[in-house]
Parts: C-alpha cells; structure tokens; sequence
C-alpha cells in the first residue's frame, strides 16, 4: 500500500510541473528543454531553508517557488526580449538548465554532486494533493484573465496579438515566471518526500519528460497533460515486472499517442467539455 | 492636437528599406478625420509596407508619422494600438483555434486594468469584470451580425465571416483609426458590395476614421475619398474618385503603358 502511495504522490507531484509547463509550452507556445532547472530551483531552495535554518514547511515551499519565479526572470529577460523564436529559446533554456546543473554540482551549500540527504519527510498525500488542487484552480483562473488570454492569443498568432493590444515580451515573460513557479513548488514538495535530492535528478531527460507530458496530454488542455502525467509516471512502475521492457512500453505508448492523437490526448479541449456537451450547453457563450 | 484642421494622421517622407531595396520612398499623406481614405496601387507598389509601418510591425528608414499630433515612428505595436489605431490584414489573422467570442474578448481584456492576485484567486470583482466584458464582446458581436457564431471556432467560420470578426476584433481595441488591408480580397461582387455598406456602416457607428488597401475598384470609387494612388513607393496621385478615374499618369500605371508613353502621359 505504501509503495502505491508512493507512486501516487510523485505523481501528483510532477503533475504540478507539467501544469506549469503546459501554460507555458501548451498555452503561450514556446517550447522548454529546461524546466528541470527551475524544479532544481524550488528543490534545493526550500531543502536549504528547512535543513539548514529550521524554516517551517510551508514558508520554505512558497521560498522554492518565489525563487524559481526569480531564476526564471535570470533566462527570461534576455532570451525573450531578443524576440528569439520559439525555437531558439528552447535551446537557450536548454543550455540554461544543464549550466544551472553543473553550477549545483559545484556549490558548497548544495553539498555538490553528492546530494543533500537527510531532508525532512515533510510532503505527504493530503498535501500534495491541496497543492494540486489549488494549483489547477489557479492556472484556471490564469487562463480565463487578461494574461492568459493575451499568453493563447500569441500561441494563436504573435502579430495579431499584438495588434490586439498584447504586450509581447510581458506575457511571454510573465507566463514563463507562472511555469517556473509551478516548477518550483513542486521541486519543494518533491525534496521533503524523496528527503534526498542531487543535480543528477533535474537533468534534460527530466525537462524532456515534462515536455512530453505536455505535448501528448495535449497543447492547450489543462486536463491532458494532467493524465499524461500521471500515466507516464504510473505506467512504468505498473510495469515493473515485465522489467528492462517496461522502459519499452513507455516509449511505445509515447508514439502510439503521437501516430494516432498527433494533437495530443485531450487536443485543445478540456475533459470538462466532454460533459458539457453531453448537457447541450457550449462553453463561453451563455449569458 | 495642434489645429482642428490638422489630419489625424499625417506621414511625411516616409521610407523603408529592406536590404537594397527601397519598398517606400519618402511618402508622405495625410488622413483626416472621419474619412474613409482608400490607398490603390499596382501590386508591388509598398501599400501594405505602410500600414505595417504606421501599425509597428517595421520600423521606418526615415520619417516621421503624427497621430493625432504625437509621432509613433518607432512605437511598438501594441502601444500603437493603445493610442487608437487598429488593423486588419491581408491575409487573415485570427486567433483561430479559440472562438468568435474569445477573440473579440481578448482586445478588451488587455484594455481593462485588474488585479493580478485578483484575478488568479477569482474573486467576485474579477468574476464580474469577466462576465461584464463577456457581455461587452457579444454586444459587439451582434453590431457585426455575428452574434450566432459567438461559440464557434474561428477558423470554422465561412471566408466572409472571418473577415468581419477580424473587423469586429480590431473594433474591440476601440480605435480613432481603423486599417484596412484588401478586406475584399476574395470576395464577389455582391459580397464586396454588402462589406461597402458595412464599412460605412461601421464609421458611423464606432465614429473610426478609415485607411484601407483595395484591389477592387468599385469598393474604393464608391466609399473612399480621398484616394492615394500608389506606385514604387511613392505617391502618385491623390484625389477624389472622380479625378482619379481621370488621371492619366494612374491609368498609366495600372495599364501598364510604354516608356514613351508614360513620358507623354507625364508631359
């Protein structure tokens, strides 16, 4: 029961920081190899406060995000004023996330590429799963306010947005600070379950894994990237019997959705629509 | 504003060069207020290079362009648009996997000043913020006859269709000038004539001056004056419909005639 719970709480836990990434690559547009570096971030940031300083949990978990929020800005700033396109900023993060990497192997505080063991066990089931909660009410919100609106419009059409009154660099900005926000949360919550954390564990596989939830959950769903999420990291502990092939099965079930959903499991609605329409009433359009 | 009788929008010595090649070479007009100015030209000419220049999208060479008194060479785009001009383009733009409502709702999203921490905890301000530009957007909607579509997907919507959201979109940053790029291009003769009556319609209702690019002359002979006439960059002629059609040196430009002829044409 335990090992389940386990499964169940790490994946409530990277489900956090594929959401945040969903704003930014599935809502906004621009793709990430580097988010990684920004659940580092969180991780390392509230497992410092609470292992060296004795910060409550909770204050050390909003530490990790605001922190993470703050690196973000570090990449942000230059790389999105460029107006790089959205290609090229995925390999500027990329270098991004594995300098950031190295510079944490090399860190005194971080205790390098050693680790830090020993971290409180704070993270349990009922927490992650207010986090979650709270976390896919407010990228909700986000996506329905004028910053989330403006984030869809330049995935939409970038010179249309900005002819539609969208500040471009703003909203790219401010939707990166939100998904490495999200990132960093769930960094926090992932040090105080696992209580041990080294760089080795937020490398470009883990930015990838991310990436990959988010593209077959599906770009501009909420709820897709979620299941994606979660399957992908359930799946493979469901399989470990089958040993060496479940690795194999993960990767088949990744190109089976691409060949058959190329838009991804949810495409660009919501699981919530499915119902809606079964009641006849649209979204949106209700007075 | 200098003068009541300056234009709202006046360019002078307008240029841009892209590389070696000058596409518009110190241009220079005016708009006045509240007319529907018509910009013709051969293809080629530069028409749609000026309305990315007096929208943002380019910067200019050299220059400069007033509105409304205040120069905005090197503005960008949506700072330009805040200061009240809209546009649509040649070739659609609309936010197409989101519907007619969502697209009209986004330019009037990004006019309203909220909360940030309010609108992500949605408190009940927020909320009715939303909902009352919801109803703002679909007031709008039902000026342009779209109203039934607002909960489609904007690319399902029928070619006609997608050119009035994108006026109604452009309508919804409410703007003192409105550019049209060829907003009958592809359309029949009776579709042409019906979007005639909704322009007109439209500066009289949302009181927009209008610049617009067109192809079909019986659009621009019916509701533009004045008319600027276009070619290689610079300004070949302006004028009412009426001297227009009797310029020589347009119909020379648009015929295509021989050297020697232009020369007489000029002479």
């Amino acid at each position: 029961m335990d090992y389940i719970l386990s499964i169940v709480v790490l994946a409530g836990i990277n489900m956090i920081a594929v959401l945040g990434l969903s704003i930014f690559t599935g809502f906004t547009g621009l793709f990430s190899f580097g988010h990684a570096a920004f659940v580092a971030v969180g991780a390392y940031t509230s497992a410092i406060l609470t292992y060296y300083y004795s910060i409550p949990f909770p204050l050390a978990l909003i530490a990790g995000a605001a922190a993470a929020g703050l690196v973000s800005l570090v990449i942000g700033i230059p790389t999105l004023r460029a107006k790089l396109r959205s290609d090229y900023f995925a390999i500027a993060i990329l270098g991004f996330g594995e300098a950031f990497r190295v510079i944490l192997e090399n860190l005194e505080i971080t205790n390098g590429a050693r680790g830090l063991p020993g971290i409180d066990n704070f993270t349990t089931l009922p927490i992650v799963v207010v986090c979650l909660a709270g976390s896919v009410l407010i990228a909700r919100n986000f996506l329905r306010s004028r910053w989330g609106a403006a984030c869809i419009a330049i995935r939409e059409d970038p010179i249309a947005a900005e002819m539609a009154g969208v500040r471009l660099f703003q909203t790219r900005l401010l939707s990166l600070a939100v998904s490495a926000v999200y990132c960093g949360l769930s960094g926090g919550l992932l040090a105080h379950f696992l209580s041990f954390i080294q760089p080795v564990m937020f490398t470009l596989l883990q930015s990838t894994q991310l990436l990959a939830a988010v593209i077959a959950g599906g770009m501009g769903s909420i709820s897709g990237p979620l299941i994606a999420s979660f399957v992908f990291i359930a799946l493979p502990e469901a399989l470990r019997v089958a040993q060496m092939w479940r690795l194999v099965a993960y990767g088949l079930l990744l190109v089976l959705i691409m060949v058959y959903r190329p838009q991804g499991l949810m495409g660009y609605s919501e699981l919530s629509s499915f119902f809606r329409k079964k009641t006849g009433v649209q979204g949106g359009q209700k007075q | 504003m200098t003068a009541a009788q300056s234009p709202l929008l006046s360019v002078e010595g307008l240029t841009k060069n892209f590389g070696g090649i000058r596409a518009v070479d110190s241009f220079s007009f005016g708009v006045g207020e509240g007319s529907i100015t018509g910009i013709i030209g051969p293809n080629g000419a530069g028409k749609t290079t000026v309305f990315n220049l007096v929208t943002g999208i380019y910067r200019p060479t050299a220059g400069t362009m007033l509105f409304r008194g205040e120069e905005i060479g090197g503005d960008r785009p949506d700072s330009i648009v805040r200061k009240g001009i809209a546009r649509t383009f040649q070739n659609i733009r609309l936010f197409n996997r989101r519907s007619c409502l969502e697209n009209v709702l986004t330019p009037l999203l990004q006019r309203e000043k909220c909360s940030f921490t309010g609108a992500m905890l949605g408190t009940p301000g927020a909320r009715k913020m939303e909902k009352d530009l919801c109803d703002k957007a679909l007031d709008l909607l039902s000026d342009m006859g779209l109203k039934k579509y607002a909960s489609y997907q904007a690319n399902t919507l029928p070619y006609g269709l997608q050119r009035k959201l994108e006026i109604s979109r452009a309508l919804a940053t409410d703007p003192t000038l409105l550019l049209l790029d060829e907003p009958a291009a592809g359309m029949n003769p009776e579709e042409t004539r019906s979007l005639a009556n909704l322009i007109a319609e439209v500066r009289e209702k949302f009181r927009v001056t209008i610049l617009l690019i067109e192809h079909h002359m019986d659009l621009v002979m019916n509701i533009c004056s004045p008319i600027i006439v276009m070619n290689f960059g610079t300004l070949l002629a302006r004028g009412t419909p009426d001297e227009i059609r009797g310029n020589p040196k347009v119909v020379a430009a648009y015929l295509g005639k021989g050297k020697k002829e232009n020369e007489r044409a000029e002479g």
